[in-house]
């Protein structure tokens, strides 16, 4: 019963298990949802779904399963929309006339369109995932379609950041998955030495040395003392450069931001792109509706905090040096100036860098952001980190 | 037993069949939403509908699976030992119960147990819950007793967000979301809470309300609480329509907009908005 659901959750990447399974079968026998397919939509929703992050994806694969008993109109619904920027790459489609041929072959460009409309939902889900997003890192995100559907050549853009004056390519950039748990702990263990414990809030733990000496002081009768738990209470201000060139270190990024996530009470993280200039942004998905002021940043965040950057510093001298250098809009003052600012509003602070340290003196920019942290600057890999942990904790 | 909408909650279709599975199949029912879409009222719902007894388990970030199931406070028996108080020879005057052995013990019927706000707790707390959830049991160590569940409890449990749940609970959970009323939906809410208030004003109102969500960037976008507050305050305050007819969102702050936007720097951000258009209609 119902096979074909659980089949098509479980390949869309759906967590469900044979419980779920179970407990929908046993709904549907008690008549919970009644006869309608509505109700036994509701029903297997509210058994199978768990997380409303996945309600959408649940979704167009209840309307694959069952098409058919509810006509087509229910199915039009739950077809995603495609973002506009990739129909933008589809009509950069390069077609060879043997191919224009084959797409005839095929029952035309309708049947094709719909296809392509198709794999692309996948693909959007997988990579909000997180999984096989960052697996492609190193092309654009374009670039990562260039898939071959039914003998179809997509044109592929290639990936042009390395050594952009100006990037106007509006991307889609994925939030860094701070799910994964592969290899964290080997970097939980190293910011573990960033602890601070401190103790602070309600008095919820015995202290037993007060308690036995006060006891003792009045004469036997018990009295009790308590004191605070302990808390990690270093201040972590995380700043992650996102996009361009730093897409071939995505994963090791996540796995750092997983990692501090778990470690850290107090994190506050962010993202910029290159350098940082007079904004930065919580979430890349809305970082062009929801920019903070990199000068609120200075003005919220004390000069406790421990400030990391993440970025690979490679980036033309311009955006470093100049107004007007940046590669996505034009800044009033040099992303140095602004550099300048945080270092002094943070006096702990270092840089990490994913990039092989051998590397680092071959990039002029690597060099002269070397220079404006006073060769605070430490490559992303576990020995990095303990240095890069040590010189924070001074 | 079905659960449907009362006279004063407007449950949708989807959220009947959720609350009649886990109410048929004794599974607690997880119920995520944004802030003020009625969660926690929906416990209480629930427990009016059916004709149940309810109580409710608030969770605080020290809060602990152990004290739903019962505490045993070793300090007062001590303490009493040292007075030489009778009560000490037995341990069990000395264990409180909690919430879900409170459940777990109701008779004749079952109880609504409300587990409210879960992500508040620590990680591990969901995961202390499990057996207990599942089997409907626990065992005192103290007094060497299993306490077993005479009735299964309706189990409510709602959350935030704050914390991620580990899988193997939500496997025995069902699972709705709240998704943010429609239009249709908010006027037959509104309509139970306020049966007298003038249809005009309400969709005055809800003009007002719906266009003030749509505006991006607002820190927290007022939802259906707020909403009945506000409504309440207006028909209290028995502004004119026109107060709120003239005025677009975008240009002027509509009244007693505190009810509303609960942040300062929200409602910075619309005074700045409508500076903005001002000058542009100029």
């Amino acid at each position: 019963m119902f096979f074909n659901l659980l089949d098509g959750l479980k390949k869309a990447g759906l967590p469900v298990s044979i419980t779920e399974y179970l407990a929908l079968i046993e709904a549907v026998e008690k008549g919970v949802a009644g006869y309608s397919i509505e109700d036994f939509y509701y029903l297997s929703r509210a058994a199978l779904v768990k997380d409303e992050r996945n309600l959408d994806r649940f979704d167009v694969v209840f309307g694959r399963v069952f098409k058919g008993l509810e006509g087509d109109a229910a199915l039009e619904g739950v077809l995603l929309d495609v973002p506009e920027e990739w129909l933008k790459a589809m009509s950069e489609l390069a077609l060879s006339d043997e191919d224009k041929a084959k797409i005839e072959a095929l029952g035309g460009w309708d049947k094709l369109m719909e296809t392509l409309r198709k794999r692309m939902e996948e693909q959007k889900e997988e990579h909000h995932g997180g999984s096989k997003w960052i697996g492609t890192g190193g092309t654009s995100p374009f670039g990562a379609y260039g898939y071959n559907p039914e003998g179809v050549r997509i044109g592929q853009k290639e990936s042009r950041h390395r050594r952009a004056v100006k990037v106007w390519d509006k991307r889609e950039f994925a939030n860094l998955d701070d799910t994964i748990e592969l290899g964290t702990r080997n970097i939980k263990m190293a910011l573990r030495k960033l602890r601070r414990f401190a103790r602070t809030g309600a008095a919820t733990e015995l202290d037993i040395e007060d308690t036995i000496r006060s006891t003792a002081h009045h004469a036997g009768l018990l009295d009790l003392k308590m004191v605070p738990e302990r808390h990690n209470a270093v201040k972590v201000l995380l700043l992650l450069d996102a996009g361009g060139s730093m897409d071939d270190h995505v994963s090791v990024c996540a796995e750092l931001f997983s990692a501090c996530r778990t470690e850290f009470k107090h994190l506050e993280a962010f993202y910029f792109h290159n350098c940082v200039y007079e904004g930065v942004w919580r979430d890349n998905r809305r970082r062009r509706t929801e920019k903070v002021s990199t000068q609120q940043l200075l003005n919220t965040y004390g000069a406790d905090y421990k400030l990391i950057f993440v970025g690979d510093a490679a980036m033309s001298p311009y955006e470093i040096a100049h107004p007007g250098g940046a590669v996505e809009h034009w800044n009033e003052e040099s992303g140095e100036t602004w550099l300048t600012r945080c270092l002094t509003a943070w006096p702990h602070a270092v840089w990490l860098n994913p990039m092989p340290q051998p590397q680092w003196p071959y990039t002029q920019s690597i060099g002269m952001v070397r220079k404006l942290l006073d060769q605070r600057m430490y490559p992303l890999t576990l020995a990095g980190l303990d240095s890069a942990i040590s010189e924070l904790s001074h | 037993m079905r659960f449907s909408s009362t006279d004063t909650y407007i449950a949708t279709e989807d959220l009947m069949v959720a609350v009649n599975a886990s109410v048929t199949l004794e599974r607690p029912l997880l119920i995520k939403g944004e802030p003020g879409t009625g969660k926690t009222v929906l416990a209480h719902e629930i427990a009016a509908s059916l004709k149940l007894p309810l109580l409710t388990w608030h969770i605080k970030s020290t809060t602990r699976a152990q004290h739903g199931l019962y505490e045993y406070d070793a300090v007062s028996r001590l303490r009493d030992s040292q007075l030489g108080d009778a009560k000490v020879k037995d341990i069990g005057n000395y264990i409180r119960k909690g919430r879900l052995w409170e459940a777990f013990e109701s008779a004749p019927g079952r109880t609504v147990l409300l587990i409210d706000e879960i992500d508040k707790a620590d990680i591990e707390f969901p995961n202390d819950l499990l057996l207990e959830l599942d089997r409907m049991e626990f065992y005192v160590y103290e007094t060497g007793v299993t306490i077993r569940a005479k009735n299964r409890p309706i189990v409510i449990i709602t959350s935030n967000n704050e914390k991620e749940l580990p899988d193997a609970f939500l496997r025995r959970c069902f699972f709705h979301y709240i998704r943010f009323p429609d239009r249709e939906t908010m006027e037959r809410i509104v309509a139970v809470h306020f049966p007298d208030v003038k249809k005009l004003l309400v969709r005055e109102a809800l003009n007002v309300f719906f266009e003030l969500r749509e505006i991006q960037g607002l820190k927290k976008r007022p939802s259906t609480s707020e909403l009945l507050d506000w409504i309440k305050l207006l028909v209290a305050d028995d502004l004119p329509i026109e107060a709120l007819r003239a005025k677009d969102v975008k240009t002027a702050l509509p009244p007693l907009y505190g009810a509303l936007l609960k942040n300062e720097q929200d409602v910075h951000m619309l005074e700045r908005l409508a500076f903005l258009s001002r000058r542009e209609g100029r």
